[in-house]
């Protein structure tokens, strides 16, 4: 017994220097794994701190030039040097305001049908649908709005409009001007249909949180469908709501590809939104590549770090939304 | 598992490639105006099946063709907004007329067959400017008795991005009309008053061909090789002209490239009885002292190429070859200012 | 009291019928725009589509060496974002979890998931494009990795987060060494997930054409060399929807089909790759 005590003693021994030797030996790729994920997080905050410092560095000579001017001026003359990113700026905010005002209320009623009122073995098949909308990249939209929807605007809706909204005082200074189709108002709505499908799935999403038994107990009482959104699951999920919808407003303000096909190009608003304009993305993509260091492109990559800014600040607001909602989940 | 799986896809893409002529080290890259494309294109085609080499030309527009010869990314750059003297010298460049072209109004209007309308250049200039609105307005009017211009609003179509096509055109209503030289002035990307702005003379031309009531500026191969309607033109002798070759080469006829150091031109508003009022060279921008010599003499060989064989494909696309006289001098020059050694 | 029942009940099919409509709305336009693909893309799709680069007006043409350029800078793309993306999701999940540092990378990484992609693109021409004198793949390929990664880095770290984490404690105390941890056991347990995340990604860099903008440039040549301007598919779909040349605006159209086969067809591979893993699960 004491031989096999002292022969477990010396193998235990003996094991735990093999142990203490390979443990030793995988210290170093241990600890470089450690970092190297350290490192990539690091990364992910240079990069947008990179992107911040390339841009505002780039814009500065257009920003010590023009100041605060270059918010509320629309002049934008290559060859006199004269730049001002007011109509670039507002055509964005127009664009995506159009588009949330069409594309929110729309999402929000699908991701209402969805959780509420449709049949259930439609449920998946038709939010994978939405979903798919969702993936198309944007270019799809751009040319499809182009060829498509551009000419219907022109010969159909534009006309309307203008002949009956644009009749009307006040608003009717909205939707005035020659039906040509390409516009703001174009613009807008193929964004909208872009960001309808996040809008959808964020909210259903969101709308999922509710507890059931709240609904039920609202049903229970004999509240109708439109009263159970109304007062328990809309005001359960408010925050989170909102921020779905800044998410999506987020999205809109960056878009380049489904707007510079159809909204005209010119580098002046007026107050009709049927009429030709300008977004920060649109002016980028179609002047960068002419643009002569110096002033020029230096304006451009202002009007590029106005972009990043707003863009910023929506994001990190819909971003505190959504956490406060997880919070309470 | 997937990232193996689109790697091999990768290989396998490039292995089924490798059969397809790849790109090799003599192929030349230019990028610039869109004006001369179709006739490059077709150049590039022919000067590939003669010798092999390739040419990618990223058809960008004039403006962009400058920078990008400025930021030294090409071996060559195209625009028809040729650099001063100054210019040039400034930046190291050599410049020379490649082939010369005329830039045609076109026009959408139902019924209306290319040639049928007529617009003179002040007209021209108070429809972009924003004063004349509709295609029934007296001043188109008068001008075209014989066509039943309906009662419309025109879609302005310009151009987006910087081009030597707008240079030409905008140098052109600079030469007609006072109140547009006062107001915008010329220049390869203006303050445009009014209208909607398209990507290239290609954009220009696919929006005015899809828009109901729609008039552009494109160069003659772009209006002809998709059969839009085009307008005739009153020239400054008063004559009204068609956009044809003949048109062209009158109006060439009386540039005299002897006397304009760094080959500097503009052709618009040329006198005489057939001239087109809106012709125009486009150029090539080369450095004298090259990054990269083996790649500028490679460009150097193909523009003698499409010299000296390339006449007739460019007639063919109503394009004007340069003279004889003139490629002589362009062929000195290269000799003595581009370093090929 | 009044009979409050009628009023109610008319209110909730107004906006149940507004429900549905809106649905039908959202239905129709999806319908429309993949509708308008197939009908125009389908048309174009041939053998030269495949095997033809893209050529001039009046000459016949394909589409290969867009279609070759768009896998090579994805491809290069996803090399380079994909290690990126997947280790920051595993610092935030596993050695940062619960550090000031990964609140505020989680932060910044929701930020550049959804930010403007021409701004990424501007970004690159400045860091990689301009220094180096030319346009290439390469520099295309560092801006969709920088689309990418954020989209792996927040799948990643949620799939490492439904790790249980006694299945950790029990490794650990088995002797391993933190990396291995995660390494032999977190990493095996959410395969599936990252592979999801990854495919997503790639769907997303497929899909963008603003940062390719400056950065790839495009080519009318076939070429594979990284360092060289290199075209794609929205590249090409972006020249030829603008060109007013009918066969180059048909090769416009089924480049957009064969983009958006691609991006649907990785969407519903990583959805069916999740819904498998549930159905493991439960």
């Amino acid at each position: 017994m004491t031989a096999t005590a002292i022969d477990t003693l010396s193998g235990a021994q003996s094991a735990s220097i093999d142990r203490a030797a390979a443990l030793k030996r995988l210290r170093l790729p241990d600890s470089l794994f450690r970092n190297l994920t350290l490192f990539s997080a690091l990364v992910v905050l240079l990069l947008l701190a990179g992107v911040a410092v390339a841009l505002f560095i780039g814009s500065w000579p257009a920003f010590s030039t023009f100041g605060l001017n270059f918010f509320i001026s629309d002049r934008w003359s290559p060859p006199k040097q004269i730049f001002g990113g007011e109509a670039a700026i507002v055509g964005t905010l127009i664009t995506s305001a159009i588009a949330m005002v069409i594309g929110v209320p729309v999402g929000l009623g699908i991701a209402v049908f969805l959780t509420e009122l449709c049949p259930t073995p439609l449920r998946r098949p038709i939010g994978i649908a939405i979903e798919l909308l969702a993936g198309i990249p944007s270019i799809i939209y751009g040319i499809w709005g182009v060829y498509y929807l551009r000419p219907v605007m022109q010969a159909y809706i534009q006309p309307f409009l203008i002949n009956t909204i644009g009749d009307v005082p006040l608003i009717g200074a909205l939707f005035q001007g020659p039906p040509l189709g390409y516009g703001v108002f174009t613009a807008g709505l193929v964004l909208a249909v872009m960001i309808l499908p996040f809008v959808t799935a964020i909210s259903r999403d969101v709308f999922d949180t509710v507890p059931s038994v709240l609904k039920e107990a609202a049903y229970g009482v004999g509240a109708t469908t439109f009263e159970v959104v109304g007062n328990i699951v809309i005001p359960y999920t408010r925050v989170g709501v909102i921020g779905g919808v800044m998410l999506a407003l987020g999205r809109a303000l960056g878009e380049t590809m489904a707007v510079t096909f159809v909204i005209g190009n010119a580098s002046h608003i007026s107050a009709s939104i049927l009429a030709q304009g300008t977004t920060i993305s649109a002016m980028i993509a179609n002047q960068f590549a002419d643009a002569d260091p110096g002033l020029f492109t230096s304006s451009l990559m202002a009007l590029g770090f106005i972009l990043f800014i707003i863009t910023f600040i929506v994001l990190a607001a819909a971003r505190w939304m959504l956490a406060e909602l997880e919070l309470k989940a | 598992m997937f990232l193996r799986s689109l790697i091999s896809a990768a290989i396998g893409a490039t292995l089924v490639a490798s059969t397809v002529t790849i790109a090799s080290a003599g192929d030349i890259s230019g990028a610039g105006a869109t004006f001369p494309f179709p006739i490059y294109a077709k150049w590039a085609d022919a000067y590939k099946n003669a010798t092999g080499n390739g040419l990618n030309y990223q058809s960008i527009g004039s403006g962009a063709g400058i920078k990008q010869i400025e930021a030294k990314t090409v071996t060559f750059g195209a625009t028809d907004a040729p650099l001063t003297p100054e210019q040039l010298d400034k930046a190291g460049l050599a410049q020379w007329p490649m082939v010369m072209g005329g830039i045609v109004p076109v026009l959408n209007l139902e019924g209306v067959k290319a040639g049928d309308v007529v617009i003179d250049g002040p007209t021209l200039a108070k429809i972009y400017l924003g004063t004349i609105t509709k295609w029934n307005d007296p001043a188109l009017k008068a001008l075209n008795s014989k066509v039943n211009l309906p009662d419309l609003a025109i879609a302005v179509i310009h151009r987006a991005d910087g081009s030597g096509t707008t240079f030409n055109f905008t140098n052109y209503l600079d030469k007609v009309s006072p109140d547009w030289k006062a107001k915008v002035g010329e220049a390869t990307s203006v303050e445009w008053p009014t209208g909607i702005g398209a990507k290239g003379n290609d954009g220009v031309a696919n929006n005015v061909a899809t828009t109901k009531g729609a008039i552009g500026y494109v160069e003659y191969a772009y209006a002809k090789q998709n059969k839009l309607t085009y307008a005739d033109m009153i020239n400054q002798a008063g004559k009204t002209v068609a956009p044809t070759i003949e048109a062209f080469q009158a109006a060439a006829a009386n540039a005299d490239w002897s006397k304009a150091p760094g080959f500097y031109l503009i052709l618009s508003d040329q006198p005489g009885e057939n001239s087109w009022p809106m012709t125009a060279a486009t150029f090539i921008l080369m450095y004298k002292k090259p990054v990269d010599i083996t790649q500028s003499n490679e460009a150097l060989q193909f523009f003698a190429y499409c010299y000296d064989k390339g006449a007739d494909q460019a007639t063919a696309l109503d394009y004007i070859p340069m003279p004889a006289n003139v490629v002589d001098m362009v062929k000195k020059m290269w000799a003595s200012d581009i370093i090929q050694k | 009291m009044a009979n409050l029942y009628p009023g109610r009940r008319r209110r909730n099919v107004i906006w149940t019928g507004l429900a549905y409509a809106a649905t039908a709305f959202g239905l129709a336009w999806l319908a429309l725009i993949l509708g308008a693909l197939l009908w125009q893309g389908f048309g174009g799709l041939s053998l030269d589509v495949f095997t033809k680069v893209t050529a001039p007006a009046g000459m016949v043409g394909g589409l290969l060496n867009s279609i070759v350029g768009s896998v090579i800078v994805t491809v290069i793309g996803l090399a380079i974002g994909a290690p990126l993306g997947i280790l920051a999701g595993t610092y935030l999940a596993e050695y940062g979890r619960y550090t000031k540092l990964a609140t505020v990378v989680r932060f910044i990484n929701d930020i550049l998931l959804s930010a403007p992609s021409i701004v990424v693109g501007l970004f690159i021409y400045q860091l990689l494009v301009v220094p180096a004198g030319h346009f290439s793949a390469l520099a295309g390929a560092v801006a969709l990795a920088v689309i990418g990664a954020p989209i792996m880095v927040r799948t990643t770290e949620d799939m490492l987060n439904l790790v249980p984490n006694p299945l950790r404690e029990a490794a650990s105390a088995l002797g391993m060494p933190r990396s291995f941890v995660i390494r032999r056991v977190a990493y095996r347990a959410v395969r599936s997930g990252i592979v999801t995340g990854i495919l997503l990604a790639v769907a997303r860099m497929t899909g963008e054409t603003a940062p390719l903008i400056f950065t790839a440039l495009g080519n009318s040549l076939f070429e594979v060399d990284p360092t060289q301007p290199m075209s794609s598919l929205p590249l090409i779909i972006y020249e030829f929807a603008r060109s007013p040349y009918a066969e180059q605006q048909k090769l416009a159209w089924t480049g957009a089909l064969l983009l958006t086969l691609t991006v649907l067809g990785l969407s519903i591979l990583a959805r069916a790759l999740s819904a498998q893993r549930g159905a493991n699960q439960s």
